[in-house]
């Protein structure tokens, strides 16, 4: 064990600053840090900004257009973007459809899909959830049926993170509904433009559109579209959903909650009150073990010392919580002014009839509102805990 | 950075292990703290043999001149017996507070320490002073023929069975002033000295200590005269830090008892781990002792940090996640165990006690996070418009 801070790290630190410096404009920053769900725009700008540098894909091997950081370079970069304000990559893309077809795809798949990805130009969306399979996934039943070089899709899928945004969606479906539920099941990649699908919005407790649910209605989708043999799809889930805890803990937009929490509670003079101080105190100390945590998941990954604790859903269940924390006192900060439904806006400024209050006011309430779902997506928290129970005690 | 074991910290971690699966079950240590001064001398020499006692003092003086990586491997791995011998005193703040000797005086006691001929007790809290590093009551007089101290200290950890007290008293200035402490080694059989020992919950001794006119040679003083108080402090941070890998070895421990008895204990027809409301009361346990295993690496990572105030904040941070942890984990597992757990014949409550006690030394929950507040935390709002 070798604790020592390696200084190339704060000199690689100081190159992400300052490329955030040229590259990141303020307009699409302050829209960042109100909290609001990033628009596609702002997606889609960042994402090609990122590419130019060759940095849209940190956690990507190298051979398919990762830039080859080790685990703390991308933990660095990822906290320097969020602190910056730095709109979000398309995660379902980039985090965990992408990491299925490298490690599983076919050749053909490979290069017909992850050059887009990498470039900014295709969105991905999730169908694994579906109205009556949530926790339950293996109970899936949008069914998959094989006619000629197609299968035939018919179900329904829900919880679709920007699914209205998407150009392809990537889906659990049932294959072989003979065989024991985990088996029958296979992971198709479908064109989300294809005839028979029909996409609504589902608006969330922070008023805003970023779920969907997902219609399909005998949707036609080429066999050589889906990922490894039928009846692995279930594997193939389990080891997305294990990447999508992985990153989790979510550090960097802890950090960055905790910043504007700290900001608010200055303006307002509430660090002079003890009691808000130590409350602040508190979510500080727990987001030092989180990153500290972080961190050690991160080079313990793919040794044996990862075996010896379920390092994602720790992180799942600590990171969701804190977000959730963090977010509770942002509001109490706020004080009665955090009862305002701020809409979200695009422009440099706020339209003529927006509603008063302070500048750094909207978009508080709103993620505190969405961040509920923290810890319900990716599994919910209370499986988190089944599956560390499970570590513990066996089956 | 990196956290997998080198060949030799391995090497170390699993001598200790050893030693404690060969010599430190239960009813071993419950005979140990039957011996006098409550911890077993032939223990102290089984250490002193294996080099532990020598492991963070210098090389030129016969130390092992270990790091605070191999201090938090000997704690945590000692910790899982709930040991009752005085290394935290002796080697762990022993090693912080020499550091600011001069090399005579490492010549004069390194050998005596790591040989386990010398324990140490660090005398510094008052009964007034509630972790206030600064707050020294204790008078330290300068005259032509050494110095000579009159007051009192508090709960000195082994003090009663100590050879040697590490002593802090005021040289200069008032109370609570930062400057004007001094530190000194005085024997602890000096004329002058009147200790008076208790029995603590977690099955240590701690001894009330006074002094009456007892007189100090010059060449006891360590480091400059009223200048010791970042030697203080660094002790202390040491101590956390120990104390930290000390409470992730109980946390293992009482894990482990409560994992096992889970799975073996049968009530409604089954064992009871097949309950969900114990399965997440266990799994929340998990998490805390991981919180606390990853803060006990950041705490020695940081025991190196040069800047004192960076230094100081993520100590506390420590002491605050483990304090916090500590006693979840102690609660929980007797909860899970149901009656056994609050027996005395049970290690179980015995870990319990343990971890309780650790928040109350060297600064417990509510002070830490008060002193990390108004340092002014983690993240800086400066950079914020």
């Amino acid at each position: 064990m070798n604790l020592q801070r390696d200084p190339a790290i704060a000199a690689f630190r100081e190159e992400v600053r300052s490329f955030l410096r040229e590259q990141l404009p303020a307009d699409m920053a302050s829209r960042t840090l109100r909290g609001y769900h990033a628009p596609k725009t702002d997606m889609i700008a960042w994402t090609r900004t990122l590419h130019a540098r060759g940095w849209s894909a940190p956690h990507w091997p190298v051979e398919h257009g990762g830039p080859g950081w080790s685990p703390l370079q991308r933990h660095v970069f990822e906290e320097e973007c969020a602190l910056a304000g730095a709109p979000p990559t398309c995660t379902s893309a980039f985090s965990l459809v992408a990491p299925v077809i490298y490690t599983h795809g076919t050749e053909a798949q490979k290069r017909q899909h992850l050059p887009p990805i990498l470039r900014g130009d295709a969105f991905w969306g999730q169908g694994f959830s579906e109205p009556n399979a949530g926790s339950d996934l293996a109970t899936l039943r949008t069914r998959a049926e094989r006619d000629g070089d197609e299968y035939v899709v018919t179900g329904q899928k829900t919880w679709t993170t920007e699914g209205h945004f998407a150009d392809w969606l990537f889906c659990l479906v049932r294959t072989n509904p003979e065989a024991k539920p985990q088996r029958g099941i296979s992971f198709l990649l479908i064109d989300a433009t294809s005839p028979g699908i029909t996409m609504r919005p589902i608006v969330s407790i922070d008023d805003a559109h970023s779920l969907n649910e997902v219609f399909f209605d005998q949707v036609r989708v080429p066999v050589a579209n889906r990922i490894g043999d039928e009846g692995q799809g279930w594997s193939f889930g389990k080891l997305l959903l294990d990447n999508e805890r992985a990153f989790s803990a979510e550090v960097p937009r802890n950090k960055r909650m905790l910043q504007r929490l700290k900001a608010l509670a200055r303006d307002r003079g509430l660090i002079a009150d003890p009691v808000f101080a130590h409350r602040i105190a508190e979510l500080e100390v727990e987001l030092g073990a989180l990153e500290w945590m972080t961190l050690r998941a991160l080079s313990e990954h793919g040794s044996a010392a990862a075996a010896a604790w379920p390092a994602g859903s720790v992180l799942h269940v600590l990171g969701s919580e804190l977000q959730q924390k963090t977010g509770a006192l942002l509001v109490e900060a706020l004080g009665d002014r955090g009862v305002v439904a701020y809409p979200e806006w695009q422009g440099a400024e706020p339209p003529a009839d927006y509603p008063p209050g302070p500048h750094d006011a909207p978009g508080v309430t709103a993620d505190f509102l969405y961040r509920r779902a923290v810890s319900i997506y990716g599994g919910s928290n209370e499986i988190q805990r089944n599956l560390i129970a499970r570590h513990m005690l066996g089956a | 950075m990196n956290f997998a074991l080198s060949d030799d910290q391995r090497m170390l971690q699993d001598t200790v292990e050893r030693l404690v699966l060969r010599d430190y079950g239960f009813e071993q240590r419950k005979a140990y703290a039957a011996e006098p001064g409550g911890w077993s001398r032939q223990m102290w020499r089984t250490l002193a043999e294996m080099g532990l006692l020598a492991l963070p003092f210098p090389e030129a003086q016969g130390g092992l001149g270990g790091g605070a990586v191999d201090v938090l491997l000997v704690m945590q791995a000692f910790g899982k017996a709930l040991p009752l011998e005085p290394l935290l005193s002796t080697m762990v703040i022993g090693g912080a507070i020499l550091r600011g000797a001069n090399p005579a005086q490492l010549d004069r006691w390194v050998g005596a320490i790591a040989a386990g001929d010398m324990t140490l007790a660090w005398a510094h809290g008052e009964s007034g002073s509630r972790y206030r590093l600064h707050d020294v009551a204790c008078r330290a007089q300068h005259d032509t023929e050494g110095w000579v101290l009159d007051g009192s200290k508090a709960l000195v950890l082994h003090g009663d069975s100590a050879d040697r007290l590490l002593v802090s008293a005021r040289s200069a200035g008032a109370q609570r002033d930062p400057a004007g402490i001094s530190l000194f080694m005085v024997d602890a059989q000096a004329p002058g000295i009147v200790r008076e020992a208790s029995a603590t919950h977690d099955g240590r001794r701690a001894a009330d200590i006074r002094f009456d006119k007892v007189r100090v040679d010059e060449s006891d003083l360590i480091g400059m005269a009223g200048a010791a108080l970042p030697l203080i402090q660094s002790a202390t941070e040491a101590a956390i830090a120990a104390l930290a890998a000390e409470a992730v070895g109980v946390m293992d421990t009482a894990l482990a008892m409560t994992v096992e008895y889970l799975k073996t204990r049968q009530q409604f027809g089954g064992p009871i781990a097949r309950f969900q409301a114990l399965q997440h009361r266990a799994a929340e346990m998990l998490i805390a002792l991981e919180q606390s295993r990853s803060m006990a690496m950041y705490a020695a990572l940081m025991l190196d940090e040069p800047d004192a105030l960076e230094r100081s904040k993520a100590l506390s941070a420590v002491k605050v996640q483990i304090g916090q942890a500590a006693r979840f984990v102690g609660q929980q597992a007797i909860q899970l165990h149901g009656g056994i757990g609050v027996t005395d014949e049970y290690a179980v409550g015995h870990c319990h006690k343990r971890l309780a006690m650790m928040d109350l030394q060297f600064g417990d929950v509510d002070h830490h996070l008060a002193q990390f507040a108004r340092a002014g935390g983690f993240i800086s709002t400066e950079a914020i418009a």
